[in-house]
């Protein structure tokens, strides 16, 4: 026999989760636009809504579209299933409450972003979910922060906007030693940079409104079950492994093994929730997947290419990309992002803040927005946009100053990018 | 449910619904290094269609506390042992790959408590290659990555799974993982050693169906073919395009298959 072989990511960027359609032969996943779905008789139905047979019900739950989509996006991370969903935030809701009640608790990365650190802070502990956030950097404070009713730690491969790296094979054992899961945001990586379950990570999601698209003309997120975590011997997880009334006493971890979280997440969370993807954005996310190792390639070239034009301008104070030999993970992102370490980063202008916003007015080619993953170049000032709701001493814990900008680096000519930024870099420093 | 077998416990799916000896019942038989998930979908049908219904984990396997055994036939004789701790006299069998060696040598072997047979993804002689064998001896993983790349038709490979959203590559590799070290080694090397297939074969008297994946490369439709000439009045279905993964590539239409004979 010849030795084993999967298809490459390359490949499965393109192809993954879809063949030609059996109706039309349609070579491009068609657009399911349909809310619902015809039974063949009586005990058809019956038995796709007990799942004894696979298939549609309405769109809220699956679509053949978004199944595409969710299946391609699965291949590419290692997983075994996926959901896709209204937003990014609705994929990080769905994955909390999939899991945790009210009472448990957090352990969360301080470096994320604003809306998922909005969420921890302020929205989940109305519903009796608490959040300590610690370091990525300072794994004791971690494993510290853990109580009996911690249910999950949650990181960012690459942390917003400082570029921390979470050691995710590290922060993963210090999870597992306590038999909690962790979840990763790795919606700056891509799995064509990091495939966070490959480290030890059970549960991955994405904005896939960002890289994952590349064209920013939709809003969607994606939930990633690895399918690693044992949910049974945790003993931690009653919504997996304690019958499910809402579902005729069924025991998740018991009939669906390894799927067991994300079949829960699919027959409770996206049929009561609701947050789900419309199935023209599955198509449109489709479209930028396809090209994802391409884009990816050119934004990181690109994004190195700034990130050494501005190491060396006179109106820069620093700049942090892990990429950088004096960057605190510049050890830990050659090991866990060979690939590069993403092209969203963050440089400090000499003048603070005012500086900050004139060059923001004076950039032309750079779009200034509160967005990342496009394939335009896009740059924001943090402390007055995504971050805004964090007091001072939330966001010095977070590492944001007045003066730092955050760019997301596109896929424009690299000498276009510099002469913009040139430009707006020499304004801001005038007087007058 | 758990039930005691032999002095261990052993975990069998049961439909979350209790046993009924007034009904019929339906014994599934999961394949080497695998669990009773596998069955989920099927046993969830019978279930509610008035079967009781044993989705077995296998010593060692799953939730099933035990060692696996060395022998198919020693399994084959363990499936009676199950059914004695149930308090069922009669079933119908349904095995897949190394699960299928299993049923048939039951069949086989204790005619008076199997009233049906199913064959899933089966070839007689099972052989191992040496390469399959060593890696899963040391339990290293390029075993389990043989099994989850020769195990899924070549369509398999781009997905398509029938159940939304499930990628059927990664969630056969899970399963594996899963697996206590020495588990995979012990069943490979079990389905290379059954050599009386043919002569079990011939010893079978209830109503036998086959079915099987036109594209299975780990037991190959001619090997099933040569095998079901053994055996009266066998019925053999082959599904179009389909590896020896059949549950996870083909649910429905193996559910379609299953209904006509259990």
């Amino acid at each position: 026999m010849a030795k084993s072989r999967f298809m490459k990511f390359d490949t499965m960027s393109l192809h993954a989760g879809q063949h030609p359609d059996s109706a039309t032969r349609a070579r491009a996943t068609p657009i399911y636009q349909t809310a619902s779905y015809v039974f063949r008789d009586v005990d058809h139905a019956a038995s796709v809504f007990n799942i004894e047979r696979t298939g549609h019900v309405y769109s809220r739950i699956s679509n053949p579209t978004n199944a595409v989509f969710e299946e391609r996006v699965s291949a590419l991370e290692g997983a075994v299933g996926a959901i896709a969903t209204a937003s990014g935030q609705a994929a990080l809701h769905l994955a909390v409450t999939t899991i945790l009640s009210a009472g448990d608790h957090i352990v969360s990365s301080q470096s994320i972003y604003g809306g998922s650190h909005n969420l921890f802070s302020y929205t989940l502990p109305r519903f009796g979910i608490s959040t300590t956030f610690v370091h990525p950097r300072d794994h004791d404070a971690i494993g510290n922060a853990i109580r009996p009713n911690t249910r999950l730690i949650f990181g960012e491969v690459v942390g917003n906007p400082n570029c921390e790296i979470l050691d995710v094979e590290k922060v993963a054992q210090i999870a597992h030693d306590h038999k909690i899961p962790l979840l990763i945001d790795s919606t700056f990586t891509t799995p064509y940079l990091c495939k966070p379950i490959d480290h030890g990570a059970d549960i991955v999601f994405h904005s896939a409104t960002k890289f994952l698209s590349g064209h920013g003309v939709v809003i969607g997120g994606v939930l990633v079950d690895g399918g690693t975590f044992d949910w049974q011997n945790s003993g931690k997880f009653p919504t997996l492994t304690e019958p499910y009334e809402g579902f005729h006493g069924l025991i998740f971890s018991e009939e669906f093994g390894p799927a067991a979280y994300i079949t829960r997440a699919r027959k409770e969370g996206a049929r009561d929730f609701g947050a789900c993807m419309s199935p023209t954005t599955a198509f449109q996310i489709l479209q930028g997947l396809e090209t994802l190792p391409l884009r990816m390639e050119r934004h990181v070239s690109n994004t190195r290419k700034l990130v050494d034009f501005l190491s060396g301008h006179s109106a820069v104070d620093w700049v942090s990309y892990p990429e950088l030999p004096d960057h605190p993970d510049h050890k830990l992102a050659a090991q866990q992002l060979p690939k590069g370490a993403g092209a969203v980063f963050a440089f400090g202008i000499k003048g603070g803040r005012a500086a900050g916003h004139k060059l923001i007015d004076k950039l032309n080619l750079f779009s200034h927005l509160a967005n990342v993953g496009d394939a335009k170049s896009l740059v924001i000032h943090p402390a007055s946009t995504t971050h805004h709701r964090m007091d001072a001493a939330a966001l010095e814990a977070a590492g944001i100053s007045e003066g730092l900008v955050r760019l997301s680096v596109g896929l424009e000519d690299a000498d276009d990018l510099m002469a913009d930024l040139d430009m707006a870099l020499k304004s801001s420093q005038r007087t007058r | 449910m758990k039930f005691t077998v032999n002095g261990h416990q052993t975990y069998t799916f049961t439909g979350s619904r209790d046993i009924d000896q007034g009904k019929p019942t339906v014994l599934f038989v999961h394949g080497a290094s695998l669990d009773h998930t596998v069955w989920t979908l099927p046993a969830r049908h019978f279930a509610r269609h008035g079967w009781n219904v044993l989705a077995a984990d296998l010593p060692g396997h799953g939730m099933s506390d035990g060692e696996p055994l060395p022998e198919i036939s020693q399994y084959a004789d363990w499936l009676c042992n199950l059914l004695d701790a149930v308090g069922i006299e009669q079933t119908a069998l349904v095995g897949h790959s190394m699960g299928s060696l299993v049923t048939l040598d039951c069949a086989a072997r204790h005619p008076d408590r199997i009233r049906a047979l199913v064959l899933v993804g089966t070839a007689v002689p099972m052989p191992v290659t040496d390469q399959l064998l060593n890696s899963a001896f040391e339990n290293d993983h390029d075993a389990i990555d043989m099994l989850t790349a020769w195990g899924h038709s070549p369509a398999a490979h781009f997905g398509g799974n029938e159940t939304p959203g499930m990628w059927m590559i990664g969630g056969l590799m899970r399963l594996f993982e899963r697996a206590k070290p020495g588990t995979l080694y012990n069943d490979l090397n079990a389905c290379n050693n059954y050599t009386t297939g043919i002569e079990k074969a011939q010893r079978i008297t209830c109503p036998t169906m086959f079915i099987l994946g036109e594209h299975d490369m780990l037991t190959p439709k001619r090997s099933a073919l040569e095998l079901a000439k053994n055996i009266d009045n066998a019925e053999i279905v082959v599904l179009p395009k389909t590896g020896h993964t059949i549950m996870s590539e083909r649910p429905d239409a193996l559910l379609d298959v299953l209904v006509r004979i259990v």
